[in-house]
């Protein structure tokens, strides 16, 4: 058995984003492609959160969607347990499948509203058939219920009848319900308020402890990244531009744009340190700056960023994908 | 007291529903200062937005300011007729919401939404009326103003968005800006951008601001004072550093804790146990009881009203003079 649960190698998504072909004919305008991801390589071992972080439009969600077999990959492969993933098979997907889940950002938009608690946990159980008779099924629901902080009482009610919070815990008790090894978790706590999101963060760590859980953690909050991943990735417009252990990361990043987002988080200690603000936006990601594709927004870009694609470079715990890093001038 | 340029004295706000009636906002007192930054956080249903939609008269029927009075300048503003409100609105006390598409309209042009603003409040030619439009636009940092003006609503990127948004809540020069939740809706660098522009235009131009977010992060970094409100009532006022650094409220004390931050360690956060109450159903007492680690037995019989302590005012029995002395 080998220490690596998921391996994800040169993993690219395009979407068409053409226009009609009529209008294309008419326009005289070409085919467009919108690259969502782009060759993204990372492994996650076993027992650990591996984290991806980035803004909005850099990927994160559709690499999530792939790593579950709900995407397409146009390109790349993914490595279950040492099994590559066929999407086109749906024997082996559905063996797969109950081995992984997936916990969705909004909980008020995952659950079934007109299912009672007992059948949204109890589903995985059936449609795996990991759990027999009636009986057996009750009672692994109510343990789970116990186990993320419900009552055996909720179990009759219906999703309306509970808070984000408790939402949320629901639907991890479906998730925990296969007896998955891995979790994909698609910013689970965003929807949340910080104290309610504070229960759900400690939730996660300690199922990860008692059952060994390994966790895809997907966010847009670096605090809440520090707080969870033992290895972070950081996407900029679907691209792997650094990945590193996650003390590392924080104390030392190496790509620009890890300085730049950790230097654009609100500093709450209130150290009365200047900030410098971020120049510009993410580009549109139809038509990326050539090169590098965050030059234009970095500030130690050289001649060579703006027409070479930069190559992953080893810095101590990760890699990074810079020439500043490479060069050494950072 | 000539400084104080927005009071709110025992505002409640009431909402009939069928189930009886729902108090929104129950007794909120708080003082605005002429240039200063007013921090509001709480969870959701805390009632920030409402204290702020209450504030410009923007409460939707069948809602109602149930009692208590707020001045704006030494005048009484609650109490208004829609029409004398709509005087106020957009020129004395102006509002940022917190997703900049919905408060754009996308079927006309930045230009004609920022004129049409500043005629309505000032007695401009149109002509002077776009020149203005520009300079705002310029000073909320959107490049090429000039060309940009003519562009609409959807030829812009959510962070330009906010900016432009800005600048309509700042063309007829406001006394007072209320920003809803301002940068919920952006990603964290364009965030810090955001944030920055409204603090640097509001200093500039002698502008009050009240900064309702949930976001510790952001006040820390912009406001000179917060408010915490739980459940309708205010927890605890003060000076944002007072406030962040040693919470006096159990409450802002768990909030606090409950937040991941770059600095720290990875140790477990802390958590309040249980959720915030339903509005309809709030303890006796402190609305915080149920959840709070160090009530006693008047917390569950007596509501607490804000006590004055040091720079701040807290609104729990454990300041109360009389506990104090027992205390000792």
């Amino acid at each position: 058995m080998s220490d690596v649960l998921l391996e994800v190698k040169n993993l690219t998504r395009t979407f068409d984003v053409s226009l009609p072909w009529l209008n294309r004919v008419i326009e005289r305008q070409e085919r467009q492609f919108l690259r969502a991801v782009d060759d993204v390589s990372f492994e996650i071992r076993r027992g650990e959160t591996f984290a991806l972080v980035g803004e909005s439009g850099s990927g994160k969600s559709t690499i999530a969607k792939m790593v579950v077999g709900l995407l397409k990959a146009s390109d790349g492969e993914i490595h279950f347990d040492g099994t590559p993933m066929d999407v086109n098979s749906s024997a082996a997907m559905t063996q797969l499948r109950s081995r992984f889940q997936m916990i969705f950002q909004s909980p008020f938009a995952s659950l079934n509203p007109r299912w009672r608690v007992r059948d949204v946990i109890a589903e995985p159980m059936k449609a795996f058939g990991t759990v027999d008779g009636k009986a057996a099924i009750d009672k692994r629901v109510d343990e789970l219920l116990d186990l993320v902080g419900l009552g055996a009482s909720d179990a009759g009610k219906f999703p309306h009848e509970f808070s984000g919070g408790q939402r949320q815990r629901i639907a991890i008790a479906r998730a925990l319900s296969s007896n998955p090894e891995f979790i994909v978790c698609d910013e689970p706590t965003s929807a949340l308020d910080v104290s309610v999101q504070a229960q759900i963060l400690n939730l996660m760590r300690d199922l990860q402890d008692e059952l060994g859980l390994t966790y895809l953690f997907i966010s847009h909050d670096l605090s809440v990244v520090r707080h969870m991943a033992n290895r972070i990735g950081v996407l900029y417009l679907g691209a792997l531009v650094e990945t590193a252990d996650g003390k590392e990361l924080f104390n030392a990043p190496r790509h620009p744009y890890t300085r730049m987002l950790l230097e654009a988080v609100p500093d709450l200690d209130m150290t009365g340190k200047e900030h410098t603000v971020v120049k510009g936006e993410i580009p549109n990601p139809i038509s990326p700056p050539p090169g590098c594709t965050f030059h234009p927004r970095c500030q130690y870009v050289a001649d060579r960023c703006r027409s070479e694609i930069p190559v992953p470079v080893p810095t101590p715990t990760g890699e990074a994908k810079c020439f500043a890093v490479e060069e050494g001038r950072i | 007291m000539d400084d104080v340029l927005l009071s709110v004295r025992d505002l409640v706000v009431q909402f009939p529903t069928r189930g009886g009636i729902l108090t929104a906002l129950d007794g909120i007192s708080f003082d605005i200062k002429r240039g200063e930054v007013l921090g509001v956080v709480g969870e959701s249903g805390a009632g920030k937005s409402m204290t702020g939609a209450a504030i410009i008269g923007l409460i939707e029927p069948p809602g109602r300011i149930a009692g208590g009075q707020i001045h704006l300048d030494g005048e009484r503003i609650d109490n208004l007729s829609m029409d004398d409100m709509r005087a106020i609105r957009g020129r004395r006390i102006a509002m940022v919401f917190q997703d900049p598409l919905t408060s754009l309209n996308p079927l006309f042009t930045i230009a004609e939404q920022l004129v049409e603003t500043i005629q309505t409040h000032m007695a401009v030619s149109a002509r002077e009326a776009r020149e203005r439009s520009i300079a705002l636009l310029d000073d909320v940092g959107i490049p090429a103003a000039s060309r940009r003006i003519d562009d609409y609503p959807h030829q812009f990127s959510g962070g330009m968005r906010q900016r432009v948004v800005i600048a309509l809540a700042l063309a007829a020069e406001p006394d007072l800006v209320i920003a809803d939740e301002p940068t919920t809706a952006l990603d964290v660098s364009v965030q810090a951008q955001i944030i920055d522009v409204l603090k640097r235009l509001c200093s500039e131009r002698g502008a009050s601001v009240m900064l309702i977010t949930h976001d510790m992060g952001v006040i820390a970094e912009t406001a000179d004072r917060v408010a915490v409100l739980y459940a309708g009532r205010l927890a605890e006022i003060g000076p944002v550093r007072d406030v962040i650094k040693d919470a006096l409220h159990p409450y802002t004390h768990g909030l606090m804790g409950s937040i991941p931050t770059l600095a720290q360690e990875d140790d477990r956060l802390v958590q309040i146990p249980g959720s915030m109450p339903r509005l309809t159903d709030i303890p006796q007492g402190c609305a915080f009881n149920p959840r709070c680690d160090r009530v006693f037995d008047r917390c569950r019989i007596e509501r607490p009203e804000p006590i004055p302590h040091g720079t701040r005012q807290v609104a729990c029995w454990l300041y109360d003079e009389q506990q104090i002395k027992a205390a000792e």
